[in-house]
This record gives structure tokens, sequence and C-alpha cells, in this order.
């Protein structure tokens, strides 16, 4: 990530050592940046300023980072451990600290729990079911055989800039149960129409379609870019070996893209994990709580209810969850790379 | 073999072109359908009369416009501000050395991975403090420092050769002016990538906006197309309209900038 090089003490020193008016004389190497006996290339440029110019073109993002996202990650966190609520909201001298509390009644409310599990569900079965047509959609629009590449990756990309909500909105009226697209489709095929999002069983099914349908042209891009890194002789070895497509894609193809496959995973997860939009907008949550996740319990409990200490611990239990998800998948697939 | 194989990757792919664009054609159709056509059995892909009346009705009864500026004039300022504060640090950290630079922006890279849903709550009460609720603020001031901007921009900025720098610096140039004529200028691709990613990020967001914005007038359009939903589920093809208004400004964006985005995200997953 960092291309730049950390340099050595003597290399400090010698920058010391020089003053700025050494690099206005022009001497051959110091201009263009010094060779060091240990042989890394560092510049004048970067020695000369210290501290106070740097300091004054961080300032404003470091300011606005520092008031408007880390204080308030900290302060969520503080809140967490009050009993802030609709009271609290006229005049903060309501909110009292309860400890654990919050998390104690988390743990025992059942619709938490239900969140839980309707967003673990959205992650385990959308997120690998969007990896896996992304990387199929690479694939296809890689292949030799393959013409009109710029078309099918424009087209299967159009979904992602779309506006989620308005997407969302859409496929609602396609989901309708009497008059919507799909079912239409589906009855071609001799399939009697399914309740969509009435039906407490299909409608997660359902919001993990319209999420990989939106989705998977994005990974897709970064799946073609992996794959047009994988250097061309390690196939042609591999036929000259007599190796099967199968057996080059799974001996070439797919170790040779882990590190996409990791970033896409990382990313891909962290965003399911934060499901909101599609169940707002196409069934509140429902039926019968089917389509609840975490965002969006929090949402409720936050700025419906007003209950924003107990809001603020589902907030952090979902911050916790996603952190330990992106560990434990950086560790499985780095296991996975070293064998 | 070859060609059956051929015909098959083909098969797939219009199959799914089919199935990626169809819900969108359907909606532009849908829009344009007069009122009840979209409610049908079996349901019809083309209107028996094209009308824009739904449109007219949004704009002449529904407040459209007005969300229409509100999103535009958010994504705008956000887009603007956002590149300027983002590109002075993220030259910093490529281009000066100091102190603990490593490590803060090592730093700022962990903190990617916080939801922005965990900041939300007490960012609410803050700017409520500060009188920002329901006020263009509320929505420019969380969105103007980005930790993504500042890390696209230094990957960019450290394939500046210093020695261009230097040589500004040996014509007399101060460090702003540097930065401003030299460096932003240098820096144009990436920044024209951030921008299309900042205008787009802001115009679909939905959760903070809904947050923030507490008055009517002042909604943007996602969050005024999901309140319209409440009111106007039945009337399928206004609902349309309505999406066709707040996708099409991002749709005629990409279009135009497809280049510049991809490559970003193609950086974006490249070099993290």
């Amino acid at each position: 990530m960092n291309t730049e090089h950390k340099i050595s003490n003597d290399e400090m020193f010698l920058s010391r050592s020089q003053t700025p008016f050494d690099s206005t004389i022009g001497k051959r190497g110091v201009r263009n940046g010094v060779k060091t006996n240990s042989g890394i290339r560092y510049t004048m440029f970067n020695i000369r300023n210290s501290g106070g110019t740097a300091a004054l073109f961080l300032f404003p993002a470091l300011a606005m980072l520092a008031v408007f996202f880390f204080l308030p990650v900290v302060a969520s966190f503080v809140l967490s451990f009050t009993d802030f609520d609709i009271y609290s909201l006229g005049n903060i001298h309501f909110a009292r600290f309860v400890g654990f509390e919050n998390y104690v009644k988390l743990f025992d409310d059942p619709l938490f729990w239900k969140a839980l599990g309707n967003t673990f569900y959205f992650v385990v079965v959308g997120g690998p079911l969007s990896l896996i047509v992304s990387l199929l959609a690479a694939l296809a629009i890689n292949s030799r055989l393959v013409r009109f590449k710029g078309f099918f990756r424009l087209v299967y990309f159009a979904p992602v800039v779309t506006t989620l909500v308005a997407v969302s909105v859409v496929w609602r009226f396609i989901y309708h149960p009497r008059f919507g697209m799909l079912n239409y489709a589906l009855s071609i095929f001799g399939i009697s129409p399914i309740d969509w999002l009435g039906n407490p069983h299909w409608a997660m099914p359902a919001v993990i379609l319209l999420a990989v349908w939106k989705n998977f042209g994005y990974n897709m891009i970064i799946f073609i870019a992996g794959l047009q890194n994988i250097p061309d002789y390690l196939y042609e070895a591999a036929r000259i070996d007599g190796a099967s497509p199968f057996a080059q894609f799974k001996k070439i193809t797919l170790p040779m893209l882990a590190p996409t496959t990791l970033f896409v995973g990382i990313i891909t997860m962290i965003g399911y994990f934060q499901l909101f939009a599609e169940p707002y907008v196409m069934t509140q949550g429902g039926p019968l709580d089917s389509t609840l996740s975490i965002v969006l319990l929090m949402y409720q409990q936050g700025f419906r209810w007003w209950n924003m200490g107990y809001s603020a611990a589902i907030a952090f239990v979902l911050f916790a969850i996603i952190f330990l998800a992106t560990v434990v998948q950086y560790a499985v697939q780095r296991k996975h790379s070293d064998q | 073999m070859r060609l059956t194989l051929k015909i098959l990757l083909y098969a797939v792919l219009i199959i799914v072109a089919i199935a990626t664009v169809t819900p969108m054609l359907w909606m532009i159709s849908a829009s344009c359908m007069p009122s009840g056509q979209a409610s049908n059995y079996p349901p019809q892909f083309f209107p028996t009369s094209f009308t824009f009346d739904h449109y007219t009705q949004l704009f002449s009864r529904l407040n459209v416009l007005k969300y229409f500026f509100n999103s535009l004039l958010l994504s705008v300022s956000v887009t603007l501000l956002s590149l300027v504060v983002n590109s002075m640090a993220g030259y910093a950290f490529a281009k000066y050395r100091f102190r603990g630079r490593d490590k803060l922006f090592g730093f700022l890279i962990t903190s990617m991975v916080v939801p922005a849903q965990v900041t939300m709550l007490p960012l609410f009460l803050m700017l409520n403090k500060m009188g920002l609720v329901n006020t263009y603020w509320g929505v420019i001031i969380p969105g103007m420092a980005g930790i993504f901007g500042i890390f696209m921009i230094r990957q960019y900025a450290l394939s500046i050769p210093d020695s261009l720098l230097e040589a500004a610096r040996i014509d007399g140039a101060g460090d702003f002016r540097i930065y401003w004529s030299l460096v932003i200028p240098l820096c144009k691709p990436i920044l024209v990538t951030l921008a299309i990613f900042t205008f787009m990020g802001t115009w679909n967001d939905f959760l903070w906006p809904l947050i923030v914005m507490t008055d009517d007038s002042m909604y943007t359009l996602p969050v005024a197309l999901a309140n319209l939903m409440g009111e106007h589920a039945q009337d399928t093809e206004l609902m349309m309209a309505g999406s066709v208004i707040t996708i099409l400004p991002v749709m005629i964006v990409f279009a135009a900038m497809q280049k510049y985005y991809i490559r970003g995200i193609m950086m974006g997953s490249v070099k993290g």
C-alpha cells in the first residue's frame, strides 16, 4: 500500500544537514533526488517541508473528520451506556448512565435476534450469491469467444449506478403478486404466482434477488480487472501440459484471483450488513418482521421512537459484527493462500 | 464443441442482459402509460397510448422540482467542497514528510471499517444542537471530509515526480501555489473520478438525508420518493415516473463519464 520507503537514521541525518538553500544550487542529483548508500531514493521536496505547511493542508480534512466522524463514534459508544430518550432530547440532564442495561435488554429482545438473524440470512446467502454471479459474468465477458465485451459490461453495470430507493420502488411492482412481471415470467414455466413481498418465507429471497441484480455489476468489474492481470503464459503452459479448462480454472484462475476475491468479499459483506433501503421501501421490515434488518431496527429505535441509548447499542453491535467478520474473513483467506 | 460453447455463452450473456435491463425499461415504459394500465394481467410492456401526465403531475402538484433542486444542490456542494478538502489532505499525505505521517494515515485507513451508521445518532444530536438539522448544511458538513477520498488522492499524488514540484519551488512558487496550479491539474483524472463517485453517492444516499431532513420541503429525491410510496403505492405509473426522475440524472452522469467511473473502481480495488 505504501509505495514510499521509510528513511533510515543516517539518511535522516543527511537530510537535516542540508539546508533549504542547498537544493536551489542545482547540484546534479540533488534536485532529482539523492541516491544513498542503501539505495533508497528520496527527494528534497519531501524533506524540506515538515510540520507547518503540511499541517495547514491537513487541517480542514482532519478537523472535519475529528468533529463529525471520530467524535461521534466515541459519543455513540458513550451514548450506548445511557438511557437517552425523547425527554433527554429536550434536556440532556434527563439522560443517566445505566451501565450495560441497553446491551442486556438488547440480548433479551426477540426483535433484535430476529433482525440479527435476518441480516445474517441476507449476508450469508446474498453475499456469496452476488459474488458467484459477478465471477461468472466476469468469466463470460472475459472469454476469448465473446465479442461486444464493452456492451455487455455496460449493460450489466447499469443497475449499480441507479438509485437504490428508486429501484426498490420499481421492484416492488415487479414483485406484485397479481400484476408483477416476475410472476408473469414464472407462469410461462408453469410456476404458480408467489406473493413475494407478502409471504414471510419469500420476502427475504426477494430482497436478496434485488440486491444481487443491483450489485453484481460492481464486483464483476473488479473481477474482470483481476482476470486480466493473470498472465497468459500460465494458461499456455497448462494447455501444453494438457490441463482441462476446468483444471485450469481451478489451478490457475481461482488461486490467482484470491486477493481480488478477498477484497470483493470484504467490501460486499460490509455493504450487505448495512441492509436498509430495500426493506424500508419494499416491506417496512415485514411481513412478520421477516425482512427487519439491524440498521432498520436501529433507525426505528433511534429516530422513530427516539430510544437513542438503545439504538446506539444496536449500532455498536453491528460495528462489532462487521469488524469481527472482516478479521475472520481476512484470516481464513490468508490461511488458504498460504497453503 | 467450440461452436456449441460459443452459442451457450452468448445465450447466457443475452438472457442475463435482458434480465438486467428489463426492470429499467419497464420503469420507463410504465411511467408513460395511462393510469391503471400497469395493473393489468397479463402485464403489458408497452403503453397503449403515450402520456406525460404523471410527469406533469409530479412537477405541478407534488413539488418534485423542489426535491430535484435539493438533490442537485446537495450533490454539487458536497462534491466540490469534498474535492478541495480531500485533495489538500491527500496531497499532504503523499508529498510532505512529517512526524507520525504513516501512523496517522494507517489509522485513517483502519477506521474505514467503522460503519457510518455508528456515527449517525450523536451526529444528529450535535447538528440539532448547532441548529443544522433540517438545513442543507446538515447533509453537506458530514459529507465534506472522507477517508476514501483522501486515500484515492494520496495514491494518485504519490506518482507525481518530486522533481516537478521541486522545480516549481525553485521557480519561486509557494506551497499553496504549487498545490493549486500544479498538483490539482496533475491530479485531474483522479479528481474527476472522485467527483463522479461523490456526486452519485450523495445523490443516491438515503439514510442520512432521511434522518436529518425533517421537513417535507427539504427532502432529497430518494427521500421524497420513499415518502411518496407511502401515499401513492397504488399509483404505479406515477411512482415509475418518480423513479425515472430520480434515476435519470445519475444515469446521464454515468453515461457521460463511464470511463472515469470504471477506472476508479479498479483503482480502489487494485491498490486497496
